[in-house]
């Protein structure tokens, strides 16, 4: 995927007028547009691989800031009680469909269905038709701010030195537990790559006003996601249950206790993107969020998760994202017509998954 | 049907098997699980395709290469397998034309179907209306729909595979007067049952098939039971065995009067008032055969069972409470489940991730898992073991049949248990893979494990048990110390003739 998203990249660079797409300005544009999408494939991603789905992302994202907005705006409250009850609300609704799904036995889709039409309707009843303005300066910052360059570059240099720290913690382990001797060399070479990346982005980021907090947000909740899936002991009992949920149920894991729980973890996450949604537009609409639960799933499929559960990953969905945007971004720069880039869209994710079968099949 | 040879991969399922079936004749087939009679009536049915094995089948002298079921049914043959393919939602009309619905330029002609299923169903004396939902029939009468079905395809060859497991007595009489009806039409059959009891109240002959080989054919009227029993069992058990008797330690678990419902049949009683205690150090072997509440007891007991289950089980001499599997892990009792491919591997995953999921958090760590860790935690069982596989990270689903056994026996070893099940450990397994699984046993007797072992080769179970206790349809119906135990004894008991 990482070609695909290579070639997409080169063919809007050659094509557009004045080749502006791979520009700081562009690039940091893409970024920040993929932002809200990215950060709740994180969340859709761990539903998935648990075997599960959430239709009703997109109307708890409109809902969830929807109330927010309306607590800044009508009810005179700050910033942080905003931040706080979406991402409440988001947790609260999660919670719902997961009770539902785990312990009611319906179908996620069913529910998931259910309140992608409830919680829009619930966004309309409260905003009462209207579209609710946000002026609130701290909170628009969330959507819209720039990280000072210097403090970009603080960051990277931290990550840089806790990439070299967790290669080398990794090649000395394995002489803690015996097996085998260290290869420090090998581990360290392996951080190269990544270091590079870190240092790069940072550098394209501050050519342009430094980065965006969007941004800065989205890479918090994916590095989190990454280390929820790939680290701790609920990441591992989610591929389980969406491997095999009989195989997982008697190696005496609480199949139902942990979909509830993913619920809630994606409801966090809806919550986190609602925030920024809700920034960077300014004001809270009726239709906030309209299929973006499509975009999300579109994301982790792309990045190789299986709808039947038990495979995909964190990076991949959030390529799936990217490449997503960047077929956005790169047609809005081209002035191709928007049904033709809806069109567009969807064959091209047909075509991606496509080939992603094709590639298993014979591998 | 002549010579017929069918192989799987490492196994020779069918060995030269002939068979022949009369016209009007009713044909019992018998022998333990394993023997080959589900196979021999796949080959004959056209499951298994002309070309996949070898031999001969001949319909009326008439040299028959079926390639599809679809074909065999157009030669006369029907066959109702153990589980029913009957769609529950549709009704029994719909059900009995399935595929064949009678059309007019693809719409379908209600009222000829259902003048037709009812003329069917009358003809078979059943008072059944077929507009009714089949999901909301009982089984017996469900497996009656599945006979008037095969009928409407013109049947002269039916097969009946354990027809009356899931029936109760009465449902028994009235499959049996429509087999008695069915025989007097010039109807052949063939009637595979574990019940000799009904073999000998209905069959004109019976066969007895062993390893995939045929060992014996009788006339029904000039044999009897043990003399049928001899031949199911009348193998040797060598010493391939390597039983020794340990030092049997205290109770380490205890089950009392234990019941598992039926989750489908209301009231139906998969396991009926079940008791038995294993000691440290002893193996306790389950025999009975197919449906006989085995794996049904051990889920119960592991908590995993779905439908309601009563009585009590004692760990270590004290009451324990097990609703959930997480549960009986927490007492220390491991379970390896039978059909691993669907209860005990996640295919898709490592050797490592199958390994260390029953006891993650143990391994691991209780919310940061460490993979460092887990791979020195299962470097001792896939060594002590023998999983062939490059690294623990070779991928579970591309293992053979032993060596994904022998992870899901390791990832129970890495719980620590106290008791361990085994049901059907060597099912689908190679024999070099089976001897390790076997030295296994042993060595965990030996290490003072309480083990349970359910196995359907009677074999199995006579040479690796200290004990057998033996179900027949839910019911404890014998016991037997090691020296007691022969497979005629065995094998009687869990026919109900002892």
């Amino acid at each position: 995927m990482l070609a695909v998203l290579a070639v997409i990249w080169a063919y809007f660079h050659w094509a557009t007028p004045g080749n502006t797409f791979l520009t700081a300005r562009n690039l940091s544009n893409l970024m920040t547009q993929m932002s809200v999408t990215a950060i709740i494939a994180v969340g859709m991603l761990m539903v998935i691989v648990s075997g599960n789905i959430d239709l009703s992302a997109g109307s708890v994202l409109g809902f969830a800031g929807g109330v927010a907005a309306y607590m800044i705006t009508v009810n005179g409250f700050g910033t942080p009680v905003a931040i706080l009850t979406a991402i409440v609300i988001g947790v609260l609704v999660g919670l719902l469909h997961g009770t539902l799904v785990a312990y009611g036995n319906i179908p996620a889709f069913i529910v998931t269905l259910g309140g992608l039409l409830a919680w829009r309707g619930a966004l309309k009843w409260l905003l009462g038709g209207n579209t609710i303005p946000v002026a609130n300066e701290d909170f628009v910052a969330i959507g819209n701010a720039n990280l000072p360059p210097a403090l970009g570059w603080g960051l990277a240099i931290v990550a840089v030195l806790i990439l070299f720290l967790m290669a080398f913690r990794r090649a000395r382990s394995v002489e803690t537990y015996g097996l085998g001797k260290a290869h420090y060399s090998g581990e360290l070479l392996k951080a190269v790559a990544p270091a590079i990346g870190i240092i790069a982005f940072i550098l394209v980021m501050n050519a342009w006003h430094g980065v965006p907090v969007p941004v800065l947000i989205l890479l918090g909740v994916a590095l989190a996601g990454a280390f929820v899936t790939n680290s701790t002991v609920f990441g591992r009992y989610l591929y389980a249950i969406g491997g095999n949920p009989d195989a997982a149920r008697l190696s005496g894991i609480d199949n139902k206790r942990q979909i509830l729980k993913v619920y809630a973890v994606l409801g966090a996450v809806i919550g986190i993107a609602a925030l920024i949604f809700t920034a960077r537009v300014g004001s809270a609409a009726p239709d906030a969020g309209v299929l973006k639960e499509l975009d999300a799933i579109a994301a982790c499929v792309i990045g190789g998760a299986s709808l039947m559960g038990g495979r995909g990953t964190i990076f991949g969905a959030c390529l799936g994202a990217l490449i997503m945007t960047s077929l956005d971004n790169g047609m809005s720069l081209l002035n191709v017509r928007d049904f033709m880039q809806d069109i567009i869209k969807g064959g091209i994710l047909v075509a991606a998954v496509g080939l992603d079968m094709a590639g298993r099949g014979q591998g | 049907m002549r010579d017929i040879v069918k192989e799987f991969p490492g196994v020779r399922a069918l060995d030269g098997v002939s068979f022949t079936l009369e016209r009007g004749e009713f044909h019992a087939l018998v022998g333990e699980n394993g023997a080959g009679k589900s196979t021999l009536m796949k080959v004959l049915s056209g499951v298994y395709p002309s070309g996949s094995f070898t031999g001969d089948i001949l319909v009326d002298d008439q040299q028959q290469k079926f390639r599809s079921v679809r074909e065999s049914e157009d030669a006369g043959i029907a066959i109702i397998f153990q589980e029913l393919s009957l769609v529950k939602e549709m009704t029994v009309g719909e059900n009995i034309f399935l595929g064949r619905e009678p059309a007019n330029f693809g719409i379908v002609d209600w009222p000829r179907l259902y003048h037709e299923a009812t003329r069917l169903l009358a003809d078979l004396g059943l008072d059944l209306d077929p507009r009714t939902v089949v999901g909301s029939l009982g089984i017996g009468r469900q497996q009656l729909v599945e006979i008037a079905k095969a009928l409407s395809k013109n049947a002269k060859i039916l097969v009946l595979d354990e027809p009356s497991a899931a029936l109760t007595e009465s449902e028994v009489e009235i499959l049996f007067t429509i087999l008695d009806q069915l025989k007097s039409r010039g109807v052949g059959m063939i009637y595979i049952s574990h019940k000799l009891d009904e073999v000998f109240r209905m069959a004109d002959r019976i066969t007895v098939l062993r390893d995939g080989r045929t060992v014996a054919g009788y006339a029904a009227a000039d044999t009897g039971k043990n003399a049928v029993i001899a031949a199911m069992v009348g193998r040797e058990v060598g010493d391939i065995f390597p039983h020794s008797t340990h030092d049997r330690g205290d109770v380490a678990i205890r089950v009392k009067d234990l019941t598992v419902f039926s989750v489908d049949v209301p009231g139906k009683k998969l396991v009926d008032q079940v008791s038995f205690e294993v000691r440290r150090g002893e193996v306790l072997g389950i025999a009975g055969l197919m449906g006989a509440g085995r794996t049904e007891l051990l889920t119960a007991i592991f908590g995993a069972w779905e439908g309601k289950h009563s009585g009590a089980v004692e760990i270590d001499g004290r009451p324990a409470s097990i609703d959930t599997p997480a549960d009986a892990i927490g007492y220390g009792i491991g379970f390896v489940t039978e059909d691993r491919k669907r209860f005990g591997l996640i295919l898709e995953q490592t050797i490592l991730d199958n390994m260390t999921l029953a006891a993650l958090r143990e391994i691991s760590g209780a919310v940061v898992t460490n993979r460092t860790r887990e791979t020195q935690a299962v470097k001792t069982p896939m060594q002590s073991l023998r999983v062939k596989a490059g690294s623990p990270m070779t991928i579970a689903g591309t293992l053979s049949g032993g060596n994904q056994q022998k992870v899901v026996l390791g990832k129970w070893l890495l719980t620590k248990p106290k008791v361990l099940f085994l049901d059907e450990p060597t099912r689908g397994v190679d024999v070099g893979a089976k001897q390790e699984i076997y030295a296994e046993i042993n060595k965990l007797a030996a290490e003072g494990l309480a083990l349970v072992l359910v196995s359907s080769e009677l074999p199995e179970v006579l040479g690796l048990s200290d004990r057998i206790i033996v179900l027949h349809e839910g019911s404890l119906t014998g016991e037997f110390s090691r020296d007691e135990a022969t497979a005629e004894s065995v094998m009687a008991a869990a026919t109900g003739n002892n």
